[in-house]
């Protein structure tokens, strides 16, 4: 009984050391959304392209990306031609214009194609805070019925697709 | 020449004072209001820069939630509402100050047990060497 008493340093060690391995290699950046689960936030946005205000009876009847992004955003360059290959492959993707100036993101489009279905002006960010992003890009998927499903945040790639293609099903 | 050198730190010094002034003028109704946000903003994390309060990040984020909340209080929104308002889009992870549940708990009251923990095998060992001392003499 003595004896064991000696050994409780190195149970507690060997149980620390278990459980900082098994954080090892997280991403100490990555944050929960609080929306998973929930509906999309109720919205009153611009078209970019009918400058027509729509509303969330706007969006796909199916399930799609929402991809936040801006011109002033390097990362949502280096994401783009892989989301216009996406497009392509039929994913339906919506983009939000966040924080940005207008004529800039159509000149962006026009030169690098646009894989949008509808494009939506978040000019003030509003948006941006009730979808609680942090910055662009960030991408959801978004069910069919409106139900935020998964939220990546950073470059979208192959790797990062086949995670959000589970959720799109 | 020294003179010279003198005034030229002075108007610098003056100009840094006045810049840092024009940036935090922030029209309040009073000065509980003024309060309030100092509170909240200490309070609420930076989603972008996890490490820093909303009143410490310059992030573009932090800058836009700071201006929602002095928005909010100008409303005159309780600080409730707003912080509900923030864990609603951001989650838990927001509060500086974690809520009380099953999930924080070790959080919370982990400390207490070990302390308490600790007080019982420091009594223990103090009864036992009592006993020894009293057995030697």
């Amino acid at each position: 009984m003595k004896k064991l008493l000696f050994f409780i340093p190195f149970i507690a060690f060997v149980a620390l050391g278990v459980v900082f391995y098994q954080q090892l290699g997280k991403d100490t950046q990555y944050m929960p959304s609080a929306l998973i689960g929930k509906p999309m936030p109720e919205f009153k946005l611009i078209n970019m392209d009918t400058d027509a205000v729509v509303d969330n009876t706007a969006m796909p009847n199916e399930s799609y990306l929402l991809n936040f992004w801006a011109t002033w955003c390097p990362s949502c360059s280096a994401e783009h031609a892989y989301l216009g290959e996406l497009a392509q492959q039929g994913v339906n993707i919506v983009g939000v214009d966040y924080k940005d100036e207008t004529p800039a993101a159509k000149k962006w489009l026009a030169e690098k194609g646009n894989p949008y279905s509808l494009v939506l002006l978040d000019e003030m960010g509003h948006f941006g805070v009730d979808m609680g992003i942090t910055g662009a890009p960030e991408t959801f998927v978004v069910s069919a019925e409106g139900t935020v499903l998964y939220r990546h945040q950073g470059v979208v790639d192959p790797e990062v697709w086949q995670t959000l293609k589970e959720y799109m099903q | 020449m020294t003179r010279c050198f003198w005034l030229g730190l002075i108007t610098l010094i003056g100009l840094c004072v006045s810049t840092s002034y024009a940036m935090e003028v922030l029209e309040f109704k009073s000065t509980e209001d003024q309060q309030r946000f100092r509170l909240l903003t200490e309070e609420l994390r930076c989603p972008k820069c996890q490490n820093q309060n909303l009143e410490d990040s310059n992030a573009g984020i932090a800058i836009d939630l700071r201006n929602q909340i002095y928005t909010m209080i100008n409303e005159g929104q309780t600080s409730e509402e707003i912080v509900d308002y923030m864990v609603a889009r951001y989650g838990e992870f927001v509060l500086y100050r974690p809520v009380h549940d099953q999930s924080t708990a070790i959080l919370w009251y982990g400390p207490f047990a070990l302390l308490l923990i600790g007080a019982v095998i420091f009594v223990l060992v103090m009864v036992k060497n009592q006993r020894r001392i009293n057995k030697d003499s």
